[in-house]
C-alpha cells in the first residue's frame, strides 16, 4: 500500500483555529499518512517559540458559547479577549483537550513537515528567529510540488 | 486477554487517544497486544477507524461502565 498524503494551508492565527491543522496533522501521522502544513499570513503565528499570542476574540464570533449574552460592544472593551482567551484555555484543560504547544509537538514528533510562508515573513518583517527551529521557508510553488502529489488537500 | 502494555487515556479528548496508542504500538513488537483504557465516548468509532487504516487489529473494544477498553495487536 503506497503512503497516503495530506496538505494543510493553515491561514490562521487564533487559539480556536489553530486546532484543526495541528489536529488532522497529527491525526493522519499517526495513521500512516505523508503530511505536509503551509503556513501563511497570521497562521505563522502558529509557528512562534511563544504561543502565547494565539488568542481567541469573542468580537465577529456570533457562535461562540459565552457564560452569559454578551452585546458586541461590551465584548469590545479592553481585557475581554484576554479573558475569552484564558476562559477557553481553562476549558481546553478541564475537557482533556490537548493544548496547541502539545499538538504542534505531537506533529513534529510524528514527522509532520512545516512549511513558512517567506513572502509573508517578508511582508510583516517578521524574524526567523522568532519561529520554532526544523521550519522549511518557501511560497506557492514549493506548497504545490507536494499538493499536487496528495489526496487530501485543505485550506484552514 | 493477555496483554503486553497498557495505555492509560483516560480523562483525555480527541485526538488524544489516537496519538498515544500509535505511540504506544510503536515502543511493541508485531503480534504483541496493546490494552488502551479511555474515557471519550469517540475514541470507540476513532480506534475502529485507526485500526482499519493502519493495519493494526482491534481484537476487541468494549465499555466498562464510563471507561471504553481497548485491546489491540501489532502489525
Amino acid at each position: 500500500m503506497t503512503q497516503k498524503k495530506l496538505a494543510i494551508i493553515a491561514t490562521k492565527g487564533t487559539l480556536d483555529m489553530a486546532y484543526p491543522p495541528f489536529i488532522l496533522a497529527s491525526t493522519a501521522a499517526a495513521l500512516d499518512y505523508e503530511v505536509q502544513i503551509f503556513f501563511t499570513f497570521y497562521g505563522l503565528t502558529l509557528l512562534r517559540k511563544d504561543l502565547s499570542g494565539v488568542k481567541i476574540s469573542p468580537l465577529a464570533n456570533p457562535a461562540m458559547p459565552m457564560p452569559v449574552p454578551m452585546p458586541v460592544l461590551v465584548a469590545a472593551l479592553p481585557g475581554m479577549e484576554s479573558m475569552a482567551t484564558m476562559m477557553m484555555k481553562q476549558k481546553i484543560k478541564k475537557k482533556g483537550v490537548a493544548s496547541i504547544g502539545e499538538l504542534r509537538a505531537a506533529c513534529i514528533e510524528s514527522g509532520v513537515k512545516f512549511i513558512g510562508c517567506e513572502m509573508t515573513v517578508d511582508l510583516f518583517d517578521f524574524k526567523r528567529e522568532d519561529f520554532i527551529d526544523g521550519i522549511e521557508y518557501g511560497g506557492a510553488s514549493t506548497f504545490f510540488e507536494f499538493a499536487g502529489s496528495t489526496d487530501i488537500c485543505l485550506f484552514v | 486477554m493477555d496483554f503486553n502494555k497498557e495505555l492509560d487515556a483516560r480523562g483525555l479528548n480527541c485526538p488524544l487517544p489516537i496519538l498515544k496508542t500509535k505511540k504506544a504500538l510503536g515502543e511493541l513488537t508485531t503480534g504483541q497486544v496493546l490494552k488502551v483504557i479511555s474515557t471519550d465516548a469517540g475514541s470507540v468509532k476513532d480506534m475502529e477507524a485507526f485500526a482499519k487504516q493502519t493495519g493494526n487489529e482491534l481484537l476487541s473494544s468494549m465499555p466498562e461502565g464510563k471507561e471504553y477498553v481497548f485491546f489491540l495487536k501489532k502489525k
